[in-house]
């Protein structure tokens, strides 16, 4: 296997970069996998990465009805954080926090992971409390979050205007310090291509058609548009299509599939240290390595499959970023695009086992998936190799929808991810 | 942003009249005590999220206030028929009332 | 420098008025009319900017909104520049001179002409596609500190503005029978003839002039008539139809669902001067019935060695900067092509006075008449000729020319030139067509993807769908129109006839990569100009295993640059398929996505700054509260007085003694943001009964209960009193926030799931202002202002409501209960009224030594009393047993929104966190609210919390510091020491009942 470096580098620059290899195999579909994982965005390749890794099981394939990476991985505004409120998401989303910290390294693909900061800012009273209660709470778990006036908000954010002459003027921000970015297509990327040297299938433009079950309910494989393929188990990663791929095994979930668009402003040279998110006002705003300012807006209230959404989406989300940086509004929106965000109804991601044995889920991470990557495929793929949750994944079931042990951090922090 | 016809007050308005109310024919059960965790949760959040043609309401919150029902397909997102609350679903293949403009 | 580049004669620029502008420091002079670019060309100036990664030099390529390379920072003056408010990355082939405009060339540093950044050029053999994926981890920590802080400041291009924008935006919503976008041939046959069928009609157009290539098709003849001049009638025609409407400077960004389309049109940005009054853009949100686009096609650029460097030129852009500018682009001026068009820019720039001196033709079967034209412009022509490099950094000073032969190329010597005019042929701009979501057919045949079947109301016109020469472009302009006034109008549409003479069909294109015979590991041709991707860069992404043209764009970043691939697209695609051996349409195109082109934020953002960003409301008593000096909260979109300092005071003096007052005499509290809701008809009471946990059949006339709300999932929320004004007419109240959202709530269950009941729902939040009056004086304050009200608590107990009159008739409905725990009233009166009344009690109560209060002290008060505020207390997850409110709940009832829920297993465990209160040890730490609350003071890290303080006030009743918490089952640790770890310590808090002043409630009587 070549190993990305430098010196790597420099030395097929003198043969003009004719010797480099595949990232990743085009491989044809065998017969039958141990394990199938249907969606190959960054969740289902960091699974298959995993399971090869750590639990030895190599025999894999993840099948993508398009091209990997091309659903919300290669859709998503990047944004890395862990400061939710409740233990259980602390929990998983500090486990991915971990795990970005050497993912690079990991990988050996530069994923180019930014801890900038994230600065989610306060603009009323009960914005202050909840924060706060975001901020004690995140101490006690060990997860960085940080409370920040005003003036101190400004100071990690120059652009930022904390003037008293907006409608919801800004009172305070709560930082996560080492929340960042990351880039996302090397997620994606680095991971396949570690996947994929471990000897991982990934099927690319194989959509899945159906899924086969034995007499006995469990799991015999997936119906492919390149034909059957048996599975000893399968795990369903599928974003904003679960429902859909659900249904073909006759599992109902508490999903709706939603438009979420986000845009670019033209590159500019660097303006803007940080990342900054409002949920009261909707702005969610970084600038990439590349000079974009990069904006993401809120949901589409329907359900769609269409990966567009309405005009007046983005302009209320261009309206709350004028309002915060007003040198902004001369700067020009370069692209604007949409994905397929899978909301449940806590606004937590369902993690875990099925009524059908050997069927596994990992869906409903809804507007913050990106941030859960590795963490998420580190803990699927323990789930799916041991056929029980990690104890990380364990509260995020199917099941909580009945219980009533809903973790509801929309409800509890007023915060969108 | 969508256009969508209101069955209340017969005209063509832009969705920002109008709020979403999710998948529609899922009504409360009669006697919620008789039903089990399962079949409760089913009720309660279960949603068939369809992708192709979807029953689905809304409410035309900043017109008549009435909800209504659609189909709408969720790939192209196109309205396929209207209906008022309370009338069967239409035959998604052969409705062409209104909505379906 | 002289303006030696102008022709002598011709061009639609104003000879007569010369207009000065500054360039990177230096004073220059265009003419009227001149774009950024064709002023430049004129002063004989190529070099514009600098590439983004390469940071080599490059000049202008375009002469329009696709423009990759000539890309600058434009302010309005000199004012304006130095005041941070320039633009960046404006195309210079957009921009209209003015007098006074001040440009800067972008990506370069110390200077345009010495760029310390090129030297990323020479590390080019490093720099591929994708090199950063490879690189930059060792050591980790280099990443965040050096290699990302490089990185970054070497990409960009322009610098963002640093001020905030003066400038206005305005918002316009439209309808119209048909849109047409693009004013050129086709788009002017479109707009006539729907015009002329009686269609309301929006022509918009992306340039200052209208016309489009008839602008520059200077030999063309329209209904026998000089083509310009053609424009300028239809203009003149459209222009004096009211039902038409002209949007110069208008672009076509985006398509949505049903016709629904955004426009932004740039209104004063051309202008020295603008009329203060006009924005300086405006948002269009057209909703169209039919949409007729007319967006041309733009010429693609030929993939050879070096073909960047400034001085080479899209064919056509040299034609149009020579007929319609009167600039000529150069003084030896070469022509490399494989389509026939690029015959025309020779032939012109000739007439013009211009040297060509080659056409050089990478095909061997030219049109025989071509040939001959070229003879008697005794201009040479090279056939089975391609250039395979050019000679020249800053500025082109020769080319190296090949002879094709089969698959080889044979140096052919070269030739000396100062610009090359090159094309590929044309790619149909089917960008709108493609947002609204149209199929794309491959058209082998001519090298290009076409509009397949339309999906909206929509159709394409001209050559955007692959329609040449200029007769052939009018008649589909004139079907379109007429099928899409036909389809709009319903009225039979006479489609008219234009005879025309002018632009021939033009043969002839090429895709992807230029054969050369140069040595291909040393040289570079690009493929997407700003971004700096070449075919190999392009071919290295394949050969890594990225098969999808979507992987190649993200890899290499190939037309994902700020023209969005408009000149690359096509040939990445060719290139990506060759390399891959497959054929362009299983290659696949990326998607086309809006914007069109880069749309302002401030024209998305439109009005909405400051104040009109979200509504404000504000009740009838703000006026006063603000002329007495109160601090204002936000709560949902109200304005509510938060406190009111006295001269001295701050916020917890203030509060401090306001609770005092209240407790001790009286004070008056401006309630009117709480929702209401009139609930009436023979089955109110029923349908309350379900939609609360609360029984409500029983409750008597001119009585009051405080109602508990669930949502279906059994956690509570939202709470309010709500009073029976007769058998068959309930006044409900809500939570300030919670209004729509209750009443929507309440709305889908009558509605939708009991439709049976006769029940009528009314939003009565904005019909009646809220005077609270509470305190032990309170009827005092309100008795000598009440008409026909029996004040006393027999007549009027506790939680009764009574209609009547205050003030010698004003209609009322007062409410006696209390949020404080004092005695008091709610007096309801029409806001017209509100002012007249709460001055009149005002009066009273301050002469009984009360005061006003605000949201603070309504807090503090009902802390003291622990009555929960839904949304601080509860946050979703809460149920009515969790806050101590099992009695609210109807036992008898069989069914209310959220019982079932309540009998999950989850919300009936023991141990869920319940309403406690607590009391620090010390008697003087002021809790924070969002503590954690834990059972160990230093407790193991990752220990989970008991539960959190919710609510924390100083009490000047209690006369310490009192807290609400949620605690793990809270109400079992009464008299427990529990911790509050905060930064610097734990603070140790008793567990408490939440009630901390008179717990008998025998003031509530009083």
């Amino acid at each position: 296997m070549t190993r990305f470096s430098f010196w790597d580098l420099a030395l097929k620059a003198l043969n003009a970069h004719q010797d480099w290899g595949h990232q990743w195999r085009k491989p044809d579909p065998k017969p039958e996998y141990d394990v199938i994982i249907i969606g190959a965005g960054g969740h289902g390749l960091a699974t298959a990465y995993y399971l090869a890794c750590e639990h030895g099981i190599t025999n894999v394939a993840v099948l993508e009805k398009g091209w990997l990476g091309g659903g919300n991985t290669g859709r998503n505004t990047t944004i890395v954080r862990s400061n939710y409120l409740w233990e259980e998401s602390e929990a998983l989303y500090d486990h991915a926090m971990d795990l970005w910290q050497d993912l690079s390294q990991e990988l050996n693909y530069n994923v180019m992971y930014s801890a900038r900061g994230v600065m989610m800012l306060a603009h009323t009273v009960h914005d202050i409390q909840v924060f706060k209660r975001h901020v004690h709470a995140n101490r006690l778990a060990g997860v960085q979050n940080e409370w920040l006036s005003a003036e101190e908000a400004k100071e990690f954010c120059p652009p930022l205007n904390i003037g008293r002459n907006i409608r919801y003027p800004v009172l305070g921000a709560a930082l996560q310090r080492k929340g960042g970015v990351a880039r996302h297509d090397a997620v994606a990327w680095g991971y396949a291509r570690g996947a994929d040297r471990r000897g991982v299938d990934i099927i690319q433009n194989c959509a899945v058609t159906g899924i086969r079950r034995h007499a006995d309910g469990s799991i015999a494989g997936v119906e492919t548009s390149r034909g059957f393929i048996g599975a000893k188990k399968v795990g369903v990663v599928a974003a904003g299509h679960t429902s859909v791929v659900m249904d073909m095994a006759g599992v109902r979930m508490p999903l709706e599939s939603n438009p979420l668009q986000a845009l670019v402003s033209e590159p500019v040279k660097p303006c803007f240290p940080c990342v900054v998110m409002s949920n009261t006002v909707h702005a969610y705003i970084s600038q990439s390595d590349k000079g974009e300012l990069v904006i993401g807006a809120g949901t589409d209230q329907y359900v769609s499959y269409s990966q567009t959404g309405g005009l007046q989406i983005t302009t209320h989300t261009v309206d709350a970023i004028c309002e915060l940086f007003p040198m902004f509004r001369r700067m020009r929106m370069l692209r604007n695009w949409g994905g397929i965000v899978d909301v449940t109804p806590d606004r937590s991601p369902i993690i875990g086992k099925t009524p059908v044995p050997g069927l596994y889920v990992n869906c409903g991470w809804g507007t913050g998936g990106f941030k859960a990557t590795p963490g998420s495929g580190h803990v699927f793929a323990h789930t799916i190799a041991r056929d029980e949750p990690h104890p990380v994944n364990a509260p995020f079931t199917l099941d909580r929808f009945r219980t009533g042990r809903l973790i509801d951090e929309a409800a509890a922090a007023a915060v969108a991810h | 942003m969508l256009l969508i016809h209101c069955p209340c007050c017969g005209v063509e308005r832009p969705e920002i009249e109008f709020r979403y109310g999710g998948e529609a024919h899922i009504a409360r059960p009669m006697q919620p005590a008789d039903l089990d965790d399962h079949q409760w949760a089913e009720f309660l959040y279960m949603r068939t999220n369809p992708k192709g043609v979807m029953a689905e309401r809304w409410r035309h919150v900043h017109g008549c206030g009435r909800f209504f029902n659609a189909l709408r397909d969720t790939v192209s997102d196109r309205f396929i028929a209207v209906y008022k609350t309370g009338e069967p679903r239409p035959d998604s293949a052969t409705a062409s009332g209104e909505g379906a403009r | 420098m002289t303006l030696s580049f102008r022709t002598s004669k011709g061009g639609r620029i104003d000879r007569a008025k010369s207009v000065k502008f500054i360039f990177d420091g230096k004073t220059l002079v265009g003419q009227a009319g001149d774009t950024l670019a064709s002023a430049l060309l004129a002063n004989g100036i190529h070099l514009v900017g600098r590439s983004f990664k390469y940071h080599r030099p490059r000049g202008i390529l375009t002469a329009g909104s696709e423009e990759p390379n000539a890309l600058v920072g434009v302010a309005k003056s000199a004012a304006a520049a130095a005041a941070g408010q320039s633009v960046p990355n404006l195309r210079a082939t957009q921009v209209e001179i003015h007098e006074g405009m001040v440009i800067v060339s972008q990506n370069r540093w110390p200077s345009l002409g010495f760029d310390i950044g090129a030297v990323n050029d020479r590390l080019s053999p490093l720099f591929v596609a994708g090199f950063y994926y490879k690189t930059f981890m060792w050591p980790k920590s280099f990443w965040n500190r050096v290699y990302e802080p490089f990185i970054r400041a070497a990409a960009g291009l322009g610098k963002a503005p640093t001020a905030p924008d003066p400038d206005r935006y305005a918002n316009r919503y439209a309808h119209c029978d048909v849109l047409v976008a693009g004013s050129g041939p086709a788009g002017l046959a479109a707009a006539l003839t729907a015009t002329r069928s009686g269609a309301r009609v929006i022509l918009a157009y992306e340039q200052g002039e209208p016309g489009g290539s008839l602008l520059h098709d200077v030999g063309a003849q329209i209904d026998g008539r000089p083509a310009a001049e053609w424009v300028s009638a239809v203009i003149a025609e459209l222009a004096g139809n009211d039902r038409v409407t002209l949007l110069p400077r208008t672009t076509v960004f985006g398509y949505f669902n049903q016709n629904f389309i955004g426009l932004a049109e740039r209104v004063t940005d051309h202008l020295a001067d603008p009329d203060p009054s006009l924005p300086r853009e405006r948002l269009w949100q057209v909703r169209a019935r039919q949409v007729v686009l007319a967006t041309g096609a733009i010429e693609r650029p030929l993939v050879f060695p070096e073909n960047d460097r400034p001085g080479v030129m899209m064919a056509e852009a040299g034609r149009i900067y020579a007929n319609r500018f009167g600039v000529l682009p150069g003084r030896a001026i070469a022509v490399a092509t494989s389509c026939d068009s690029a015959w025309r820019a020779a032939f012109d720039i000739k007439a013009l006075g211009g040297n060509v001196v080659a056409i050089l033709d990478m095909r061997t079967d030219v049109d025989p008449a071509l040939k001959e034209k070229a003879r008697a412009h005794s201009i040479r022509v090279e056939t089975g000729c391609t250039v395979t490099g050019v000679k020249g950094t800053k500025r082109i000073e020769g080319v190296r020319l090949g002879r094709i032969s089969g698959d080889t190329v044979s140096s052919a010597g070269s030739l000396a030139c100062d610009c090359l005019l090159m094309s590929g042929g044309w790619t149909p701009n089917v960008s709108l067509h493609s947002q609204a979501r149209g199929k794309l057919d491959w058209h082998a045949d001519k090298g290009a993807f076409l509009p397949g079947d339309p999906v909206q109301a929509q159709r394409s016109a001209g050559s955007c769908r692959g329609i040449d020469g200029l007769a052939q472009v009018l008649a589909d302009g004139a079907r379109a129109g007429a099928e899409a006034a036909q389809a709009a109008t319903g009225n039979a549409v006479d489609v008219p006839a234009f005879s025309a003479s002018g632009s021939e069909v033009s043969s002839g294109w090429w895709l992807g990569a230029v054969p050369h015979d140069r040595d291909a590991s040393r040289v570079r041709a690009f493929v997407d100009f700003q971004n700096d991707v070449t075919a190999k860069d392009v071919k290295l992404a394949v050969r890594e295993g990225m098969h999808s043209i979507e992987h190649i764009k993200r890899y290499t970043t190939t037309g994902m640059a700020t023209d969005q691939g408009r000149l690359s697209n096509m040939n990445a695609l060719s290139i990506a398929s060759t390399a891959l051996a497959n054929e362009i349409p299983q290659v696949g195109l990326t998607t086309f996505r809006q914007p069109y082109t880069p749309v302002t934020f401030g024209t998305l953002a439109t009005t909405s700054r400051g104040d009109l960003f979200d509504p404000v409301r504000r009740t009838a008593i703000h006026d006063w509260a603000a002329a007495q000096g109160a601090a204002f909260e936000d709560v949902s979109l109200w304005k509510r007085a938060w406190y009111f300092p006295k001269s001295g005071e701050d916020m917890h003096a203030a509060v401090l003694r306001e609770c005092r007052t209240v407790r001790e005499s009286v004070g008056i509290f401006d309630a009117s943001t709480l929702g209401k809701i009139e609930v009436v008809g023979p089955d109110a009471a029923e349908f309350l009964e379900r939609i609360y946990t609360n029984p409500w059949k029983k409750l008597g006339i001119g009585r009051l209960r405080y109602g508990l709300m669930l949502n279906e999932a059994g956690f509570i929320m939202d709470d309010g009193v709500v009073g029976r004004i007769a058998e068959d007419r309930f006044h409900v109240t809500t939570t300030t926030g919670g209004a729509p959202r209750v009443l929507a709530h309440m709305e889908d269950y009558l509605q939708t799931e009991w439709a049976d009941l006769k029940v009528w729902l009314t939003s009565t939040t904005e019909q009646w202002a809220v005077i609270a009056v509470q305190g032990p004086k309170a009827r005092e304050a309100i008795a000598p202002l009440v008409d026909d009200i029996d004040l006393s608590t027999e007549a009027m107990p506790h939680m009764s409501v009574r209609q009547g009159h205050v003030m010698g008739g004003i209609p009322c409905r007062l409410f006696r209960m209390s949020f404080t725990g004092e005695a008091g009233y709610e007096i309801n009166v029409p806001p017209s009224r509100a002012r007249q009344v709460w001055d009149a009690v005002f009066a009273n109560v301050e002469r009984l030594g009360g005061c006003a209060y605000g949201t603070e002290t309504m807090h503090v008060l009902r802390a003291e009393k622990g009555y929960i505020i839904v949304g601080q207390e509860t946050d979703g997850t809460v149920t009515p047993d969790d806050v101590g409110m099992s009695w609210a709940i109807g036992k008898n009832k069989p069914d209310f929104v959220g019982k079932r829920s309540l009998a999950r297993p989850d919300l009936m465990a023991t141990g869920r966190k319940q309403l406690v209160g607590l009391l620090t040890k010390d008697g003087k730490a002021l809790l924070e609210e969002g503590a954690q609350v834990t059972a160990e003071a230093d407790p193991a890290p990752r220990t989970p919390a008991l539960g959190h303080v919710t609510s924390s006030y100083m009490s000047a009743a209690a006369g310490r510091p009192i807290a609400l918490a949620m605690i793990a089952n809270g109400r079992a640790r009464h008299g427990e020491t529990l911790h509050v770890p905060m930064p610097n310590g734990a603070i140790a808090v008793e567990v408490v009942p939440p009630l901390f002043v008179d717990p008998e409630g025998s003031r509530l009587n009083a």
